[in-house]
């Protein structure tokens, strides 16, 4: 030992390191909201990670107790309040679900196009943020003058800019404008070939690569066992998408769509879009796959837009009207998930036969999600957190509800 | 393999421990002695030609009436049920178990239930039986960290109970 202490290159032979808590959070900009982490450190090692959660707790599913299912539509906006339109989507099916309630077809496509919309504004946002998570700040610029001019066509169909309320129980609460189409088309013209700017901007990064390649890797088994869904789980390379693999009620709204689930099957990725190829030190299951599976959810979103479009223009039938704000429900229960940008959110409704339901329980994705962060984070570095964290995705005000 | 299948495997395998069942519902269930959940629950996830392994959701419904004039008119007793939705990422097919529980044990106001945790089967329990012991006031025997999840950890009762009482203040904060 003597000897090493001789050697001039080792200078920090001596430096002892103490064991020390390191809290993140709640007011941290990279925790996505009001989430605190409480991390265990040595050095540069972070040896626990302890969410505190809660922030955000509005007891919605006490509200949920209530209100009539109509009613309560506001209050799911306001979980995951960037993708609000699949958050009214999935209570209105759950109760759909109960009520036996079958829809037109004009109605379903209707959905389908709002959702996706959604959809790829959410992801947007998703894409953004964790750009600002490794410190860089144009890709958020990019992400969110793209995502404005989907709030703009929103804000034509429904009146709002976040917290829609527009898909509601029986249908939606109006028909789309007129004109309304032709400029969602126009968007998406306008918007594919900007997602190539999106891929030099982060994907093929290298520093960008370098960050998040080969962090945070969560095996499918772990994946599953923790209740992980959507593009955490896909980004492990668990075959699973609600959208074709959900219930009957769910998936009869894609019915005869054209899509392939976002996952690498056989160390590739469905192969019918352009995109850049995977960088060899990136690992399935890591931060960067997570990204990736996102970004090509994007381009699967805008071709489902395109064929709901289609579909709607020459559908029979009415929007759907909303079934009265008094509705009796049926005696019983239903449970229903559907796929969300951050998972599967699922929302469960025990009804008595009044109007009001007896219990309405939303189950989270996000929830499950952050809940392997302790395990992601086990062993990497303080400058890995926001990387692994911010690669989950999640919406504080859909954990806390 | 639908309801039917699986409660006749599992009144097999488990006998007595299987209480009851309702297989017309939307999402058919089976209900299981709250003792015997975390073994069926292994037996439910290991077997390989069911391969249950994703805990979808664990809630807790409260069936109490605080009005008495409309309790005098419902058809159950006070009761809880614990209920779990399970999904088979192979097979692609759902399953839910129930479990019924007094609503205070021993019938002592005050006292939690207790069932049996199942975070070592499925991990994903492990939070969400922190949230059904916070919100809805369920024990849950030998889970490894049982502390509220979303309330703060001095709250006092467990909010969807149906007879809880919202507090009237908390640290100086006025509720009411």
């Amino acid at each position: 030992m003597s000897a090493d202490l001789d050697d001039p290159r080792i200078i920090e032979f001596d430096v002892r390191t103490d064991e020390m808590l390191v809290n993140m959070g709640p007011q941290h900009p990279s925790t996505h909201g009001v989430l605190r982490l409480v991390l265990r450190t040595d050095g540069e090692i972070v040896s626990e990670t302890t969410p505190h959660i809660g922030y955000l707790h509005r007891s919605a599913e006490k509200i949920g107790e209530n209100l009539t299912p109509r009613q309560w539509i506001p209050y799911t906006d306001r979980m995951d309040y960037l993708a609000a339109m699949n958050m009214n989507l999935g209570w209105s099916l759950t109760i759909e679900k109960l009520m036996k309630l079958e829809l037109p077809e004009k109605a379903k496509h209707l959905r389908v196009i709002i959702a996706e919309m959604n959809r790829i504004a959410s992801h947007l946002v998703g894409m953004g943020a964790y750009g600002l998570d490794l410190g860089t700040f144009s890709p958020f610029l990019y992400a969110f003058r793209e995502r404005e001019k989907i709030l703009d066509l929103f804000e034509e169909a429904c009146g709002a800019r976040l917290t829609y309320s527009y898909l509601t129980v029986g249908g939606a609460t109006a028909d789309l404008p007129k004109g309304w189409l032709q400029k969602c088309e126009q968007f998406l013209d306008q918007f594919l070939p900007i997602i190539d700017e999106y891929h030099t901007l982060l994907t093929t990064n290298a520093i960008f690569v370098r960050r998040t390649a080969g962090i945070g890797v969560l095996s499918p088994e772990m994946a599953i066992d923790y209740g992980c869904t959507g593009p955490v789980l896909r980004g492990s390379g668990v075959d699973q998408d609600l959208r074709r693999d959900g219930e009957e009620c769910y998936t009869e709204m894609y019915d005869g769509y054209a899509f392939e689930v976002i996952v690498q099957k056989n160390g590739h990725y469905p192969k019918d879009h352009n995109y850049p190829a995977v960088p060899s030190s990136a690992v399935l299951g890591d931060c960067w796959h997570r990204f990736y599976v996102r970004m090509l959810e994007v381009m699967q979103s805008i071709d489902l837009v395109r064929q709901a479009i289609d579909r709607y223009s020459v559908a029979a039938g009415s929007w759907g009207e909303p079934v009265k704000l008094t509705e009796k429900l049926p005696k019983g229960e239903a449970y229903l998930e559907t796929e969300c940008p951050r998972g599967q959110m699922g929302f469960y409704v025990v009804s008595d036969g009044t109007s009001i339901p007896w219990r309405a329980r939303a189950r989270s994705s996000s929830f499950c999600n952050l809940s392997v962060a302790h395990e992601l984070c086990q062993g990497c570095l303080i400058a890995d957190v926001p990387a692994i964290v911010g690669s989950l995705d999640i919406v504080m005000g859909e954990i806390d509800r | 393999m639908r309801g039917k299948q699986f409660l006749d495997r599992l009144t097999k395998r488990f006998g007595d421990a299987i209480t009851g069942s309702n297989l017309e519902a939307l999402d058919p269930w089976i209900e299981i002695a709250p003792d015997s959940i975390a073994e069926v629950g292994r037996y439910l996830k290991t077997e390989p030609d069911l391969r249950f392994d994703m805990l979808c959701d664990l809630t807790v419904v409260d069936y109490f009436e605080p009005d008495p004039k409309k309790a005098a008119k419902v058809s159950w007793q006070p009761h809880l049920e614990v209920v779990y939705h399970l999904w088979s990422v192979p097979y692609r097919v759902s399953l839910v178990l129930k479990v019924i529980l007094p609503r205070w044990k021993d019938d002592r106001p005050g006292s939690l239930p207790t069932v049996p945790t199942v975070s070592s089967v499925w991990r994903t329990a492990d939070w969400h039986e922190r949230e059904a012991y916070d919100l809805c006031g369920v024990e849950f025997a030998g889970h490894p960290n049982l502390r509220r999840i979303l309330c703060p950890e001095d709250w006092v009762g467990h909010p969807l109970r149906k007879d809880y009482e919202m507090p009237l203040e908390y640290h100086g904060i006025r509720n009411r």
